[in-house]
């Protein structure tokens, strides 16, 4: 018997009798599902996911949900093809034994696997003061029940809302409270909006446009404390510099935190930046060894980048989710040398105020920006980040129609600066410091991060400094 | 004499019913220069990286020689880059879709579909129709009249003027034949008095408002400002132009193409909501815009294994993109079902056709209302006689063969 | 019915806004936001849209009835 008839052999088996499970029934987690039916797996298939809703799309939340124009259960994804698996909704994964192959649930279940894939990206980051995280009026946003909670408390016309954290999400809702014409205080610790994703040159721009659109917008800042009435209702936050804000609606939007702990004692590189795996989404174990039965995608997954040095890039995007999540079905029924890489040019796209942000590459993997195209007065233009001559990434402001030539450069790895435009040039085009906050700095954490090259990361806990 | 190049060879009167065998030959190279020093792509990958390539132009007054003032276009969105393109383009979608107006186009399904409705009772009693003439025209020009808010009387004018700038312009090797030669010297006079038609216009409906996208240009106040008189008058031709002679080609295409395809045609009588995707499909397989002409390097661009170097015209060639095998499974095939349709029909980028929406809306309705209403038709002539035109390729006319019209 | 939009593909040339202004909305000059679970009633205006979509961004729903309702 031939080698090769062996591993087709191994395949077409598997297929036929395999059992997968999918924990994370959220994007990721479904479209992994539809593409593992999609290769022709016919095994048992079981979906297990916390949230009692079947899998809906997050992005909306912060805008047209936050809004009141999509009612919060309006974002259910739409089903390519169909399943049937078994879901098991609103029941947590507690546990991994890799030694018996079990996935064992908050209700005392064991759920057998050959094959695991890991989807359960991550949480909002809470308040990390207890009590007053409790008071009424204070949000955090990463679920569909978030999201009706808040909006919600948008439709009373809270007298000011106070956001924590301006990241892509913060500035979204900020934008939202404008639209509808609610006076919001933005505070951030680091110098500007968006500098943590986008470095401290974008972040200038995006303060302008906050400012711009009445946004009192406070950066540099921290808030020390809240403040609560008698009823438990916020009223105040103490700000770092003395100063105090009133306002009846706080929404702390500090980051995430991956799922990860549930896969504690199961010997798999899990931590702070989600659970590293190869380029085909392949867990590695404690030690740095690739496993063959678990597989993880989405949010909580970190892999080397072969453009970023193969450095391990930990990505919250939702293309990183659908991609991965193909990659990781794929690589599930099939053997080598049949697997597939996930090599998936990072890209994120955010609306607010009015204007489209479209990135794609890393741009913190940048220290130089240089703008290529356009008029930054007038809020419609294209950058490009550059790291020791070659272009790693780029931003535009309504100009996504010019991204994919900036993909390609960067795909390349083309020279930095690229060449000038033909026509519409920036008045400045010379490259200029990117101006991303030094590692340490507290700011938003962007949310596509490098974070090295050691597959078992275990850095200390990211802790808000408290006062 | 050197032997014509695939490209000579597809522009030549005779290729023009089939250029594909010669497209397919080009394909070979993506990029391909010609013997004028210009430049065509025909490889759909190539053509996108292209359109998206911020140091390529569309300008013709930008390549090295251009004469000022020479191409009676000039100043309309075609022709123009960023920012001034942008500018003038936001200027008019203003008056013709979102986000200022979202529901104008949607709007007039059911005058278009009253207009298409009215052609087709007008064929009653016949048993042989030209479906250019009787059909594919009036629809559309009628339709972009109202639009524009140019009189209907006036269509015979300036589709004169039209059909003598189309007949004049030639990029292939029969462009100095004496024939030719005296088309093109008709051109000129064609312009200067399709200018002064709209100009006037313009001025009446400066004294007086009327309905339609040229009276509230006119009259606009928008953030951005009003377009100049200028360029008022330029984007309309371009509009009433781009307007119809495009929309005519693919109705008449689309008639053809499924005649010839039997068994397409059946799928689409059995499921008639296909014909959404179904036009799509219909402009990949027959592309009504073939080739655009206005487009120029203005650095040394590399692509392909070429470079194209500044100052370099550059054709892009839509039809050819838009059977590339290597983006398109059995490219040849009419498949109305044909998944991830990403063709290059209406182009992509900056320049993506203004009035795509407008387009599809009357010939997803002229064609099915066709198909539903015209009993037994059967092609005449196959292949039907073509237009001169090599960028607004299609049938001059299109005889069929039919048995009555249904209600 | 449901829908989801690549926000990644699309390029903002706003023919699903044309197609079906209800579901689809533009905020600003390029920033497309849409309403992922319209009424079925829009089903043909939004796969007319799906179609239109340039860059073929538009997801439909494949899936009619059957699976939709999921169980614990
Ligand atoms: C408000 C908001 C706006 C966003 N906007 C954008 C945007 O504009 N552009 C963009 O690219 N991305 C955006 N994102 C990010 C995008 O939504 C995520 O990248 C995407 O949801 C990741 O999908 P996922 O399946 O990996 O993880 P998730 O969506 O986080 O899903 C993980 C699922 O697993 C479940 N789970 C966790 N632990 C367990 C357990 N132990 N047992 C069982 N189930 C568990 C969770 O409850 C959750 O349902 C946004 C996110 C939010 C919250
Ligand atoms: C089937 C019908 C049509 C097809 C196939 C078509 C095709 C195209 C193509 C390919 C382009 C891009 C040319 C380039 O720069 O490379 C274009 C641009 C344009 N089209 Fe159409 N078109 C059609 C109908 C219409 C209609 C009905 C209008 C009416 C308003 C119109 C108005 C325009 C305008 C104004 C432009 C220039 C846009 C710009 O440069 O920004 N077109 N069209
Ligand atoms: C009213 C209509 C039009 C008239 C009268 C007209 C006339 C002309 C004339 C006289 C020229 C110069 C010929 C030369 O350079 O040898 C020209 C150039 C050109 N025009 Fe037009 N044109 C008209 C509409 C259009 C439209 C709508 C298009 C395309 C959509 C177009 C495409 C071109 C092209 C491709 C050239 C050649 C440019 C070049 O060679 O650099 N024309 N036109
Ligand atoms: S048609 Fe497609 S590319 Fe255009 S706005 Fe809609 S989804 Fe985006």
């Amino acid at each position: 018997m031939t080698m090769p008839a062996t591993v087709a052999e191994l395949v077409r088996t598997f297929k036929a009798n395999g059992r997968i499970v999918i924990v994370g029934a959220s994007l990721a987690g479904l479209r992994a599902a539809e593409a593992l039916r999609e290769e022709g797996f016919h095994g048992s298939l079981t979906i297990i996911g916390d949230e009692p809703y079947e899998p809906y799309d997050r992005p909306p939340l912060s805008k047209q949900v936050l809004k009141g124009w999509v009612p919060a259960d309006h974002t259910k994804l739409p089903r390519l093809r169909e399943l049937d698996a078994q879901w098991r909704l609103g029941v947590a994964a507690t546990g991994l034994d890799r030694a018996t192959r079990q996935v064992r649930l908050a209700d005392g279940e064991q759920v057998p696997y050959d094959r695991l894939l890991i989807a359960t990206g991550t949480r909002a980051r809470q308040w990390p003061n207890r009590t007053e995280a409790a008071l009424e009026g204070v949000y955090t946003l990463r679920s569909r029940d978030d999201a009706a909670r808040l909006q919600q408390a948008l439709v009373a016309r809270p007298a000011r809302v106070l956001i924590i954290g301006a990241g892509f999400i913060g500035s979204e809702m900020a934008s939202v409270c404008r639209e509808l014409d609610i006076p919001v205080t933005v505070a951030e610790r680091g110098s500007a909006p968006l500098v943590g994703a986008l470095g401290g040159v974008i972040g200038k721009i995006a303060t302008e446009m906050q400012r711009d659109h009445g946004v009192d917008l406070r950066c540099g800042v921290g808030v020390s404390s809240l403040e609560g009435d008698a009823g438990g209702h916020v009223r105040r936050a103490r700000l770092s510099d003395g100063s105090t804000v009133e306002a009846d609606v706080v929404v702390a939007s500090l980051g995430s935190i991956r799922n990860v702990e549930w896969l504690e004692g199961s010997g798999l590189a899990a931590g702070f930046w989600g659970v590293g795996c190869d380029a085909g989404g392949r867990a590695f174990d404690i030690n740095g060894v690739v496993t063959d039965t678990v597989y993880v995608a989405g949010d909580v997954a970190r892999a080397p980048h072969v453009l970023y040095e193969y450095q391990f890039l930990a990505m919250e995007h939702w293309d990183n989710a659908v991609f991965g999540a193909e990659i990781a079905a794929h690589n599930m029924v099939n053997l080598e040398p049949d697997y597939y890489p996930h090599l998936l040019l990072p890209g994120f796209w955010s609306g607010q105020f009015g204007v489209n942000i479209k990135s794609v590459g890393v741009p913190p993997f940048g220290d130089e920006i240089v703008f290529t195209q356009g008029s930054v007065k007038e809020r419609r233009f294209a950058a490009a980040y550059g790291r020791r001559g070659r272009i790693v990434a780029a931003v535009t402001f309504d100009h996504g129609r010019w991204l994919e030539y900036y993909a390609r450069l960067i795909e390349q790895s083309a020279p930095f600066p690229p060449p000038p435009p033909g026509w519409d040039r920036p008045d400045d085009m010379n490259p200029i410091p990117a101006d991303f906050p030094e590692p340490g700095v507290p700011t938003a954490i962007p949310d596509v991060v490098l974070t090295g090259h050691d597959p078992n990361e275990r850095r200390a806990e990211f802790r808000p400094r408290r006062r | 004499m050197a032997e014509e190049t695939a490209w000579q060879q597809a522009l030549r009167k005779a290729s023009r019913a089939n250029p594909y065998p010669f497209y397919e030959e080009l394909r070979k190279t993506p990029v391909a220069r010609q013997p004028d020093g210009s430049y065509v792509v025909s490889t759909y990958r190539e053509l996108v990286q292209l359109l998206h390539d911020p140091r390529v132009s569309s300008d013709p007054r930008k390549r090295p020689g251009a004469i000022p003032g020479a191409d009676p276009l000039e100043a309309n969105i075609i022709e123009m880059d960023p920012p001034e393109h942008d500018v003038d383009r936001r200027r008019m979608t203003r008056h013709f879709g979102p986000p200022e107006r979202p529901h104008m186009i949607a709007d007039l399904e059911p005058k278009i579909r009253r207009i298409f409705a009215g052609l087709l009772d007008d064929m009653k009693g016949k048993t042989r129709i030209d479906v250019v003439d009787e059909f594919a025209f009036p629809g559309p020009v009628t339709v972009i009249c109202k639009v524009l808010g140019v009189p209907l009387e006036s269509i015979p004018r300036f589709h004169g003027w039209i059909e003598t700038a189309l007949d004049g312009l030639d990029f292939g090797p029969e462009a100095s034949d004496p024939e030719q030669q005296r088309r093109l010297a008709a051109v000129p006079a064609a312009v200067v008095e399709m200018r002064q038609f709209l100009a006037d216009l313009f001025d009446q409906y400066r004294k007086q408002p009327g309905p339609g996208m040229l009276s509230g240009m006119a009259h606009d106040n928008g953030p951005e400002g009003r377009l100049p008189q200028e360029s008022l008058v330029n984007n309309a031709m371009l509009m009433l132009f781009a307007g119809h002679e495009t929309t005519v080609n693919l109705i008449a295409h689309s008639v053809l193409s499924l005649l010839r395809h039997p068994d397409q045609l059946e799928k689409l009588r059995r499921r008639p909501e296909l014909i959404v995707p179904g036009v799509e499909e219909l402009l990949r397989f027959e592309s009504s815009v073939q080739l655009w002409h206005s487009r120029s390097a203005l650095e040394d661009i590399e692509i392909a294994g070429t470079t194209i170097p500044a100052g370099s015209t550059i054709f892009l060639c839509y039809g050819s993109a838009n059977r590339d095998p290597e983006r398109f499974e059995n490219p040849d095939k009419l498949d109305l079902e044909r998944p991830n349709n990403e063709h290059v029909g209406y182009s992509q980028g900056i320049h993506y056709c203004f009035g795509a929406p407008l387009a599809r809306l009357e010939v997803q309705t002229a064609v099915s209302e066709f198909f539903r209403r015209v009993e037994n038709p059967r092609l005449v002539e196959d292949p039907p006689p073509y237009r001169h035109n090599q960028i607004f390729r299609g049938p001059r006319h299109l005889w069929v063969d039919i048995d009555g019209i249904r209600d | 019915m449901r829908i989801v939009v690549d926000l990644n593909r699309c390029q903002g040339y706003a023919q699903c806004v044309f197609l079906a202004p209800e579901v689809f909305q533009l905020s600003g000059a390029e920033a497309l936001t849409y309403e992922p679970n319209p009424d079925d009633a829009r089903r043909l205006q939004v796969q007319r849209a799906a179609a239109a979509c340039p860059v073929q961004a538009i997801l439909i729903d494949r899936l009619n009835g059957a699976e939709r309702s999921v169980t614990s």
